[in-house]
């Protein structure tokens, strides 16, 4: 490891005040945001996305481990919780339940698989085995090859709330990326938290200190898999369809550059990034297929100029307190 | 009809001859892989790319300026070779005091712009182009038809593979590379230039992916989205066969091309998943890839 490694923003000491104000601000923006006459289905798909990005950035943030394969989960928790919410006619809340279980095991075993290397190893691992999943997942029945799981039911939330109505889902998608953001807030804050940041700064020194660093890593592989899953399965539900583009390594992809644009080892730069790169695709979806091209160069100029990210660069300039 | 294993002998072989000459792509893209993270410590996802420009080249070359196979088999890895020296003096070569991992992601970014333009100007279906008539026909070999064509793969990819195996071996050049790799400073202080080093060889290991495309124009139709799966096939060979030793990849590149026809054979759904599950396999047994030394 060259002594120039990824390192994320750090800094923002004495914000003890800044974080609940600051939460409480997103709370009531994502409550009032259907109000501002911004079309609640972008509004779900960038919560899906900030919420993968978010679990993303758990491994390349907070344990410096870039994995190109997360779209493994993401796709996979998609189809199980459209077939078991589909074909088993499950409650939704399970079939998510069930889709984030199934990319939690995923990820423990790609964890155990991968985990004893580091960088670019890492990186091509996991590509490889996200890309094994892509093969199985074009191959087997249940997700019905190329055309995906169509038409999944939204269901209820254990016939209390209706998932159909579109404003009823939002607050649902809502709920379930507030409580995503806070399991990795409370994570990352926690000792484990801790020692995940300490293998990232020095492994050898958290080695001899006595920490089990191959388990911590792999709890935070699965980790963050699981959190990818729940942010899969809801995208499953909102649009109602699990497709081979979920479990193709352009999503991993996209991920990276959302995590990359938005500021690495930050809590919120993942969601600003997911912001940009769903609100650009969104905008750019009239010209078509230069929608790549414009990614690829996003990526090209951040690793060349930004690397600290939308956040991480906000961070870097905040005022720092004694 | 004679049968191996209750498989009829011709189809045997025609896969193991398929697995064959998809191996010999794997060995030219995983060499190539494995010659630009020795020299620049960076994993180039552009390659699959570079792979695709160098028959897309080749398909412009003969369409709009009628020079044909074998010309553009020396043109298309010149220019797919200039290309690269272009990425690597304008982009690469500021990040090398950087985590490796920057490299990765923007040659991931680079394969995006690639990949995408050419799709947007010629669609994912694919161009044919023919391969050269001298190459047309084949030798009956008794047990089975050799195409002509598909021989002067195997034979080209191997040769200049070896080629590439004793340049860096063997050669006074390939001795300032070696030494470049372990001690850049030293070697600096020699007064070798290593920077135009570093530049040279990725426009070499990228050329090669470009000679990889013009071979596999011929055999596969050519189609921006031709490099896009194979790259991610080759990174699991690369694992595979660890990134310490060039023999090393061109032996792994070959073998799982016959495991894979072999595997067509007998069990066709899992041809596609199968280096990814010897991928896992071997990261089990052998953490360092079969010909990998520990790294730091």
């Amino acid at each position: 490891m060259t002594d120039t490694a990824m390192k994320p923003a750090t800094g923002l000491r004495g914000r003890r005040f800044v974080t609940p104000v600051l939460a409480l601000l997103g709370i009531a923006l994502l409550i009032a945001a259907p109000f501002f006459g911004i079309y609640p289905v972008f509004l779900m798909k960038l919560l899906c996305f900030a919420l993968f990005a978010c679990a993303f950035n758990l491994m390349l943030g907070f344990v410096g481990l870039l994995s190109f394969g997360h779209a493994a989960f993401f796709g996979m928790a998609a189809y199980v919780t459209g077939h078991a919410v589909k074909a088993w006619e499950l409650n939704t809340v399970l079939g998510i339940g069930a889709g984030t279980a199934v990319a939690g095991v995923m990820g423990l075993v790609f964890g155990a698989i991968a985990i004893r290397q580091k960088g670019v190893y890492f990186a091509m691992i996991t590509l490889a085995l996200a890309q094994m999943v892509y093969f199985f997942c074009l191959q087997v029945p249940f997700t019905h090859g190329e055309d995906g799981i169509q038409g999944i039911p939204r269901g209820t939330v254990f016939g209390l709330f209706d998932l159909r109505d579109t404003l009823t889902m939002y607050y649902f998608v809502a709920a379930v990326f507030l409580v995503g953001i806070f399991v990795i807030y409370r994570t990352v804050h926690s000792p484990f938290g801790q020692a995940l940041k300490g293998i990232r700064e020095n492994e050898a020194r958290m080695i001899s200190l006595g920490y089990p660093v191959a388990l911590l890593k792999v709890l935070a592989f699965t980790m963050s898999a699981a959190l990818t899953g729940l942010a899969g399965s809801t995208k499953a539900i909102v649009f109602q369809t699990a497709t081979l583009t979920d479990v193709n390594w352009h999503m991993s992809g996209e991920v990276v550059l959302m995590t990359l644009i938005g500021g690495m080892g930050t809590i919120f730069g993942p969601v600003v990034g997911a912001g940009v790169i769903i609100a650009l695709q969104n905008y750019l979806a009239t010209i078509g297929s230069w929608v790549t091209v414009v990614m690829g160069t996003i990526f090209v100029i951040c690793v060349l100029t930004f690397r600290r990210g939308i956040v991480g660069e906000i961070l870097a300039r905040w005022p720092k307190k004694g | 009809m004679q049968e191996i294993f209750g498989v009829p002998a011709p189809l045997l072989f025609g896969q193991l001859l398929i697995g064959l000459i998809n191996g010999s792509f794997y060995a030219l893209l995983s060499l190539g892989l494995a010659v630009i993270f020795g020299v620049l410590n960076i994993i180039n996802f552009a390659h699959g790319a570079l792979y695709m420009m160098g028959a897309f080249v080749a398909w412009l070359l003969l369409n709009y300026l009628g020079i044909g196979y074998w010309p553009g088999l020396i043109l298309a890895p010149l220019i797919v070779g200039a290309v690269g020296i272009v990425i690597e003096r304008a982009m690469l070569s500021h990040l090398y005091d950087l985590d490796h991992l920057y490299g990765l992601l923007l040659t991931f970014g680079l394969a995006l712009i690639i990949e995408g333009t050419f799709i947007n100007f010629y669609g994912v279906s694919g161009q044919p182009y023919a391969p050269p008539e001298i190459l047309n026909g084949g030798y009956n070999l008794g047990f089975m038809f050799l195409p002509k064509y598909r021989a002067w793969v195997i034979v080209a990819s191997l040769a200049v593979c070896l080629g590439t195996w004793l340049l860096i071996e063997r050669t006074r050049l390939g001795a300032y590379l070696r030494a470049a790799v372990e001690r850049p400073d030293l070697v600096r202080a020699f007064g070798i230039n290593v920077p135009l080093m570093m530049t040279l060889t990725y426009g070499f290991a990228v050329g090669l992916a470009g000679f990889a495309g013009i071979l596999a124009a011929p055999v596969y139709t050519v189609s921006p989205i031709m490099g896009q799966n194979l790259i991610i096939v080759v990174f699991a060979i690369v694992v595979i066969g660890g990134l310490g030793s060039i023999l090393g990849s061109i032996v792994t590149g070959l073998g799982i091309g016959l495991i894979e026809g072999l595997t067509r054979t007998f069990y066709p759904e899992a041809s596609s998943t199968v280096v990814f599950v010897i991928m896992a396999i071997v990261l089990i047994l052998r953490p360092n890839g079969l010909f990998g030394r520990p790294r730091e």
